[in-house]
C-alpha cells in the first residue's frame, strides 16, 4: 500500500509530460508547414545571439523597469526548477528531502530557492498592477482582446500560487525548519501554522507538496495553448533569427532567374526544362497564408509573447493607424493554429477552409500603413520580425495581385519608363550640375 | 564616368547621386553642397549622370521584387562595366541598397554613405571643420532609419555635427530608437493611411521639443518630411532642416 504514492506519482508525471511531448509534437509540424530557409550560415554570431539575447536578456533591460523584474523571474525559474529535481526523486522513489544528505551546501540552495521565491513572487504582483491597475498603453491596445488578456493573468496567477506552495512547503515541514538551515523565508510564515498538530502540519505539507509538482505539470501543459511559450522558443529563436543588417530585404530567388532569363539573349523562353530537372517556380510570389511565410516567421509567431514593445515603438501605431505589429504576429499564430487543428481535425490533410492570413486576418490598410523602419525588429526582446511577414505579403499583393495602392502604381510606372520615382527625364539627371 | 572610362582612368570614389539629389529642388542643394565638398578636398570623383537610375529600393519596400532586380541588375551592369570599386551617396535607402541587396545580384562595391566619407576625410587630413557660423548652435540629429537602425550608422553624423564647434541635442527618441520620419517602405509617393497625425509632425514635434535652431537630416526623404513638419507646426522662422553636407559647406563658407 505504501507504493500507491509513487505509482500516483508516476503515473501524473507520465501523463503530463506525455501530453506535453504530443503536442510538441503539433507545434513542430505546423512550423514545418512553412517554406524552407537555410539557415546554416553564421554559426558562431547566431550562437553568440542566442546567448546574448535569449540567456542573457540583453534586450528585456533596455527597458530597465520591466526588464529587470523579468530577469529576477527568469532567474528566480530557471534556479527554482532545480528543486524540481528533488521532488520528482522523491515523488518517484518515496524519499523525502534526498539531497539534504548533502549537508550545509543544501540549506544554502534552498535558502537561495526561498529568496528568489519571494522575489518572483514581488515581481509577478508589480506585473499585474502594470497590467491591471496602472493599465500600461502597451497591453491595452486594440488586438489586446478578451483571450490576450486573460492568458496574460492566468500565467501571472500560475506564477503566484506555484511560489506561494512552494514557501508555504517549507514552512509546514517540521524536520525542515528543525534544521533551521535555508528556512530564510518561510521560517517567517511559520507562525501562521502555530497551533495546529503535527499531523495537520505534515497534511497541508503534503498537500503543498502534491500541488506543488502537478500545478508545475499543469503549467508545463499550459505552454502549448499560451503566448507563454517564449520561455522555450525565445532560445531557438534567437538563434535563428536575423544575422545581416536588418536594411537587408532577401533577394527572392525565383525572381533572380526570371530577371536572368530576361537579360539573357541566349535563353530560349519555351525551351522545355532539362530532362530530370524540376520547374523551380514557386506556386506564388510573396505571403496570402501562413503556408507561404518560411518557418522562421512561423516559428517567430509561436515565439511572440504579445508584450508589444514593437506596437509601442511602430510609427504608424503611435500615430493612429491600424497597423500594430503584435497584431501581425498574433494573426499570424492565430491562424496557423486554425490551419493544424484543420490537419488535426481530417486526419492529417488540410481541408480548403476558403480563409487565409490576407483580408480574414491581415488588412491591406495594415500592410499599407508600415514604412519599414525596422523600429518593431530592433524593439523585440526576442528577435522576431515582424517586417518581414508585412513585406512578404505587400509581396503578394503586388506581383501576384497588382493591388498596390494607385499612388504606388504610378511610382513604379516612373521608375520602370524612366528610371526614377518621378516623372522626369531620365536625361535630366545632370541638370543640377549647371543649375 | 564615361569621360573617365575614355580617358583611361578611374576615379577615386564614385557619388550616386540618387533620384532625389537629381532631381528634387531641396535635394539638388545637398547634392551641390557635398560636390563642393569633394571639390574642396581634391576627391577625385565621378558621377554616371545620365547612366545612373533608380536602385529600386521604393519598388522592392513596395513588393515589387520584379521591379526592384531589374533595376538593380541594369545598374549593375553599367558600374560593373566601369569597374566601380568605392561608392558614396548621400542617400541612405540608395547607401542600404547599394550595400546590402546588390551583392547577391552580382554587385560588390565597398559602399559609404556621405557623412562616413567626410569623416574619413577628416581624419585623413584632406578636410579641415571650423565652426563657423554654426558655432554654439542648439543642432539636433534625426537618425535615418536606412542608415541608424538598418546600419548601424550612428556616429559619423554626430561626429560632424560636434566638429562644428555645435551644442549636440538628442531627441528622446534617438539612435537605435529613433522615430522614423514617415518616408520609409515607399511611404514617400502615397497619402498615409488613416489616422490621428501624420508620423512627420510627430517626428518633428519630439525634434522641437529640444529646442533646436537647426534639425540635421542625412537623408533627402528625411529632410522633405521634416521641412514639411516644421511647416505644419509654423516653425520654419525659426528652425531649419539641414543635411550634414550642407552645415559643413555653408560653415566653410563654400
Amino acid at each position: 500500500m505504501n507504493f500507491i504514492p509513487n505509482i500516483v506519482f508516476a503515473i501524473a508525471l507520465i501523463i503530463g509530460i506525455g501530453y506535453f511531448a504530443r503536442n510538441v509534437k503539433k507545434l513542430i509540424r505546423n512550423i514545418k508547414l512553412g517554406r524552407g530557409k537555410d539557415v546554416s550560415d553564421n554559426k558562431s554570431q547566431r550562437w553568440k545571439n542566442m546567448t546574448m539575447i535569449a540567456l542573457g536578456q540583453s534586450k528585456m533591460v533596455k527597458r530597465p523597469i520591466a526588464g529587470i523584474l523579468h530577469v529576477v523571474v527568469y532567474v528566480g525559474f530557471v534556479i527554482i526548477n532545480i528543486e524540481v529535481l528533488e521532488i520528482i526523486i522523491d515523488g518517484l522513489f518515496g524519499t523525502h528531502r534526498i539531497f539534504s544528505s548533502i549537508g550545509p551546501l543544501y540549506g544554502v540552495l534552498i535558502g537561495s530557492f526561498e529568496i528568489l521565491a519571494a522575489l518572483v513572487f514581488v515581481s509577478v504582483i508589480i506585473f499585474w498592477l502594470r497590467r491591471n491597475v496602472i493599465k500600461l498603453k502597451r497591453f491595452w491596445n486594440a488586438e489586446m482582446t478578451s483571450w490576450p488578456k486573460n492568458d496574460a493573468n492566468y500565467i501571472l496567477y500560475f506564477e503566484m500560487v506555484l511560489m506561494t506552495l512552494f514557501l508555504v512547503m517549507n514552512a509546514t515541514d517540521v524536520s525542515f525548519q528543525a534544521m533551521d538551515s535555508g528556512n530564510v523565508i518561510s521560517q517567517y510564515l511559520v507562525p501562521l501554522f502555530n497551533g495546529l498538530s503535527d499531523s495537520t502540519l505534515h497534511f497541508i505539507e503534503r498537500s503543498a507538496w502534491w500541488l506543488h509538482i502537478l500545478g508545475i505539470l499543469v503549467f508545463l501543459n499550459y505552454l502549448y495553448f499560451s503566448k507563454h511559450l517564449h520561455i522555450l522558443l525565445a532560445f531557438p529563436n534567437t538563434y535563428y533569427g536575423r544575422v545581416n543588417h536588418k536594411g537587408e530585404f532577401d533577394n527572392l530567388e525565383a525572381v533572380t532567374n526570371e530577371v536572368k532569363m530576361m537579360m539573357d539573349p541566349n535563353v530560349d523562353p519555351f525551351a522545355a526544362p532539362a530532362e530530370g530537372t524540376e520547374s523551380v517556380m514557386p506556386e506564388k510570389f510573396g505571403a496570402s497564408d501562413v503556408k507561404d511565410l518560411n518557418w522562421v516567421q512561423l516559428l517567430n509567431a509561436y515565439t511572440c509573447t504579445e508584450c508589444g514593445r514593437c506596437t509601442s515603438e511602430c510609427p504608424a501605431n503611435q500615430t493612429g493607424k491600424k497597423l500594430s505589429p503584435r497584431k501581425i504576429m498574433m494573426d499570424t499564430r492565430d491562424r496557423l493554429e486554425e490551419v493544424g487543428k484543420n490537419i488535426d481535425a481530417n486526419k492529417g490533410e488540410f481541408k480548403e477552409d476558403g480563409k487565409q492570413l490576407l483580408d480574414d486576418y491581415i488588412t491591406r490598410e495594415e500592410l499599407w500603413a508600415c514604412t519599414s523602419c525596422n523600429a518593431c525588429v530592433e524593439a523585440c526582446p526576442v528577435s522576431i520580425d515582424p517586417l518581414s511577414i508585412i513585406l512578404d505579403m505587400r509581396r503578394y499583393l503586388v506581383m501576384e495581385q497588382s493591388a498596390a495602392p494607385v499612388e504606388l502604381n504610378n511610382m513604379m510606372t516612373n521608375i520602370e519608363n524612366n528610371g526614377a520615382p518621378w516623372p522626369y527625364n531620365q536625361m535630366d539627371r545632370l541638370n543640377w550640375k549647371n543649375e | 564616368m564615361a569621360e573617365y572610362m575614355a580617358e583611361g582612368k578611374q576615379p577615386e570614389v564614385l557619388f550616386w547621386v540618387g533620384c532625389a539629389g537629381s532631381f528634387d529642388d531641396r535635394a539638388k542643394k545637398i547634392t551641390k553642397a557635398f560636390v563642393k565638398l569633394l571639390n574642396k578636398a581634391n576627391v577625385d570623383f565621378a558621377v554616371l549622370g545620365t547612366e545612373e537610375s533608380c536602385t529600386g529600393d521604393p519598388a522592392k519596400r513596395a513588393g515589387n521584387e520584379f521591379l526592384f532586380q531589374m533595376q538593380a541588375v541594369t545598374n549593375i551592369e553599367v558600374l560593373n562595366a566601369y569597374e566601380i570599386k568605392k561608392i558614396v551617396t548621400t542617400c541612405p535607402h540608395c547607401f542600404n541598397t547599394l550595400k546590402n541587396e546588390y551583392p547577391g545580384l552580382g554587385g560588390q562595391y565597398e559602399v559609404m554613405h556621405h557623412t562616413q566619407f567626410l569623416k574619413s576625410l577628416l581624419s585623413d587630413g584632406r578636410l579641415t571643420i571650423e565652426g563657423g557660423e554654426f558655432k554654439g548652435k542648439r543642432i539636433t540629429f534625426h537618425d535615418p532609419c536606412y542608415l541608424g537602425r538598418a546600419n548601424n550608422v550612428y556616429e559619423a553624423p554626430r561626429d560632424l555635427i560636434r566638429k562644428l564647434d555645435a551644442e549636440l541635442v538628442e531627441m528622446k527618441s534617438c539612435k537605435s530608437r529613433g522615430l522614423c520620419c514617415g518616408a520609409g517602405g515607399a511611404q514617400m509617393f502615397k497619402e498615409p493611411e488613416k489616422g490621428d497625425k501624420d508620423i512627420n509632425v510627430e517626428r518633428t514635434e519630439q525634434a522641437l521639443e529640444t529646442q533646436p535652431e537647426i534639425i540635421a537630416a542625412g537623408c533627402p526623404f528625411c529632410n522633405t518630411m521634416m521641412t514639411d513638419g516644421v511647416k505644419a507646426k509654423e516653425k520654419e522662422a525659426s528652425v531649419q532642416v539641414m543635411d550634414i553636407a550642407e552645415l559643413i559647406a555653408n560653415a566653410e563658407d563654400l
